[in-house]
């Protein structure tokens, strides 16, 4: 089994050098680290779904995945811990010929950005959020994040955790998402076709991967190495496309739920925004780019010369 | 390189004479700017600039967002910011506290932004509806690190809708965020507010790269330390962090690459700080006392300041309408002539430090302090006046 399982892995590789910045390598990462694994399955997905990268924004929050943000050749912002989704709410709604990607952590996500994860799902913005779930605070140490399983040890819990963790596609379902689909680094392929599929809807997605952050989670949770996580994902993920997201709660060593859980349609942010102007202000309504603004203020300092005073 | 000039876009501007409030004139200032963006959280007393907004903009070619909280508010106007809009914010002490973070954000990637603070009574909850001015050091120093931003006080709704305009300009002359420093007191009075034609409005645009992909640098400077910058989408791939990083954008964690990358932050803005300082000065000439005032609390001095005068002492008047970089040069030329400086603030002692840091001993330094809630009385500041120009300098 293992050897098939390192072939999968090296093939998925192939395709992320056009999408990446080769010039910031090595990355972070630890070896068996499964962000990168997340990250060959996005590349191949942007390839795949032929997106124009020209007009790909990824936007990352603060831990390792956040780290994404730094490695992948598109414009891509590197903001604050857990603001990743607001500061890409605001670049979705200035310039809506963005396809915008929120790519980050759990903690980042679902704790100290909990607040703008469901208020994003429940607006609509038109954002495909791949959230890399290790169960853990990984950037920190190995902390409690909302997303550890009870009984886990970590840093703060070295006794095991007794909080009830989140579900977080029950949690972005019921918030409105219109996509929600879980993986884990096993499903590599799955992972880049609902990527892929998230990019043709237009509303909020989210995508959880499940990962394994070897050097802090597993290792406390003596769960073993890489290649032991990859066994574990293998054998105890159930594809059940359209289950209920209320069935999907994660366990440290039991099954995993994964699949496409909601694929449904809703006017989005941007969409309702609009036509709740046009008819409540008619011809008074004006729909504009802001970078036509910008090219605007442009055109006035190059075309204008006799106005233009330097200060 | 100087930034360009340009005017404003007709579209958002209001010509005309009105009668309004300061809180509506900061939004007619920010639409007369070019500010097409504003994300924001409803907190007394600063809603009425951005419920303004929110009528104006969808007539104008822009959004407005409310959003769940100051801490997305905040980073939600960056965003937009990196999208190609002029953006803003508005908030008021516990929203401004919120926004921390983000002031730093905004330093660190050279976002260009306008940050409104309507300050009311504090700490915490304090007096939502009442004035103060015990924000400006937090204006100054509340993010952490080392950094400089700009910030400007406006005494009446005149100022709020012209030095709106000047705050879009800095923050897009200096790739910076302005505090945008008001109070109760001026958000809410009514006067009248003259909105002259778009052509008379200058407007600095956003330092746009012309470089092509390959030549660009995004945070390559051009000889006066302020980066071009480019917007998501047009092709540049280029990368933004909060972290510490090199002329790519890319991070780089070493005491180096930190060393040149702070001080240059700080530099761009203290090397201009004889430009971006502006003041209303009046009778320094010969004075043996300067009340040092900013803000509303300018115009109780301006009272205090003629009845001194009606007393025979040579008071002169200096009011800050920047307050951030603190022109300590002009201080310091002033302290080496006068006996003293008075400074009535709507707090317990804030700007007045810097007061007499910059003075230095070459003239003493009286605070009129005052914990909020209100204005002061004139009596209260001529007091001081009067015991400062009987003072020696020892
Ligand atoms: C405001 C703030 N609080 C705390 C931190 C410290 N911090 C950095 S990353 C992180 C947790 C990241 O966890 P997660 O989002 O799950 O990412 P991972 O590292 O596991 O990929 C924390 C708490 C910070 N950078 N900023
Ligand atoms: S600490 Fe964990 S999540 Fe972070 S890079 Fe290492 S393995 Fe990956
Ligand atoms: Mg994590």
């Amino acid at each position: 089994m293992s050897d098939s399982l390192v072939t999968e892995i090296t093939n998925a590789g192939n395709p992320v050098d056009a999408i990446l910045r080769t010039d910031r390598m090595p990355h972070i990462w630890c070896p068996g680290c499964g962000i990168g694994t997340t990250v060959n399955s996005f590349a191949r997905a942007l390839i795949d779904s032929k997106i124009d990268l020209g007009s790909l924004a990824l936007v990352s929050g603060i831990g390792c995945t956040g780290r994404v943000a730094g490695y992948v050749k598109l414009d891509s912002f590197h903001t604050t811990h857990g603001r990743a989704i607001p500061f890409a709410t605001g670049l979705k709604l200035a310039n809506p010929n963005l396809n915008v990607v929120v790519y980050s952590g759990d903690g980042d996500l679902s704790a100290i950005g909990g607040n703008h994860l469901i208020h994003a799902a429940r607006r609509n913005i038109d954002l495909k959020v791949i959230c890399v779930n290790n169960l853990i605070y990984a950037m920190t140490g190995g902390q409690t994040a909302p997303t550890t399983p009870g009984h886990s040890i970590t840093s703060t819990n070295p006794y095991g955790t007794f909080e009830p963790s989140f579900n977080l596609p029950h949690l972005v379902e019921a918030a409105g998402a219109v996509y929600v689909a879980r993986w884990t680094t096993f499903h590599v392929r799955q992972l880049a076709r609902s990527i892929s599929e998230a990019f043709k809807k237009k509303g909020f997605s989210f995508i959880e991967v499940i990962s394994p952050c070897p050097t802090l989670y597993q290792r406390r949770n003596k769960l073993g190495d890489a290649l032991d996580t990859m066994k574990y994902y293998k054998e105890k993920s159930k594809v059940r496309n359209g289950s209920p997201t209320s069935e999907a709660g994660l366990t440290m060593t039991g099954e995993i739920i994964v699949g496409k859980f909601v694929d449904r349609d809703r006017p989005d942010y941007g969409t309702m925004m609009r036509a709740q102007y046009a008819e409540a202000l008619g011809d008074e309504y004006v729909e504009q780019d802001q970078r036509e603004q910008d090219r605007m203020e442009h055109d006035r300092t190059e075309n204008d010369q006799p106005e233009m005073v330097c200060s | 390189m100087k930034a360009d000039r340009c005017t404003a876009d007709p579209r958002g501007v209001l010509t005309g004479t009105h009668f309004i409030d300061g809180d509506h004139a900061c939004c007619e200032g920010a639409l007369a700017a070019g500010a097409r963006f504003a994300a924001g959280y409803p907190i007394t007393p600063s809603t009425e600039v951005v419920e303004r907004f929110a009528a104006r903009v969808p007539k104008v070619g822009g959004t407005f967002i409310q959003m769940e909280d100051e801490l997305a508010a905040s980073i939600t106007l960056q965003g937009a910011v990196w999208g190609g809009a002029k953006a803003f914010t508005v908030t008021s002490g516990p929203g401004f506290s919120l926004m921390m973070e983000h002031i730093g954000y905004a330093v660190m990637t050279e976002t260009p932004c306008v940050f409104v603070d309507v300050q009311r009574g504090g700490p915490s909850t304090g007096l939502p509806t009442l004035p103060a001015q015990a924000d400006m050091m937090q204006a100054r120093w509340g993010s952490h690190g080392d950094y400089e931003i700009i910030a400007l006080c406006p005494n009446s709704p005149q100022e709020c809708f012209d030095l709106t305009i000047t705050a879009f300009n800095l923050a897009e002359e200096f790739r910076v965020p302005v505090m945008f420093m008001m109070d109760e007191v001026v958000g809410h009075m009514t006067e009248k507010v003259v909105i002259p034609p778009a052509d008379e409005i200058e407007i600095t645009p956003r330092r746009h790269t012309r470089k092509s992909v390959e030549d660009y640098l995004p945070y390559g400077t051009n000889g006066d330390g302020v980066p071009e910058m480019a917007h998501a989408g047009e092709g540049y791939n280029f990368h933004v962090t909060g972290l510490t990083h090199d002329e790519r954008g890319y991070p780089n964690m070493t005491p180096p690459v930190q060393d040149k990358l702070v001080r240059r932050l700080q530099s761009k803005i203290r090397n201009a700080a004889d430009r971006i300082c502006l003041f209303e000065e009046e009778q320094l000439e010969g004075a043996d006392v300067v009340v040092v005032s900013y803000g509303i609390t300018s115009r109780v001095a301006q009272r205090a300041i003629e009845s001194a005068r009606e007393m025979g002492l040579r008071v002169g008047k200096l009011r800050l309408i920047t307050a951030w970089p603190f022109p300590e040069k002009k201080i310091r030329n002033l302290a080496a002539k006068v006996k003293a400086f008075v400074v009535p603030e709507l707090n317990l002692g804030q700007m007045v430090h810097e007061v007499q840091r910059a003075a230095d001993g070459q003239a003493r330094t009286f605070a009129v302090s005052h914990a909020g809630g209100g204005v002061h009385k004139p009596e209260d500041i001529l007091k001081v006046i009067v015991e400062a120009s009987k003072c020696r300098i020892v």
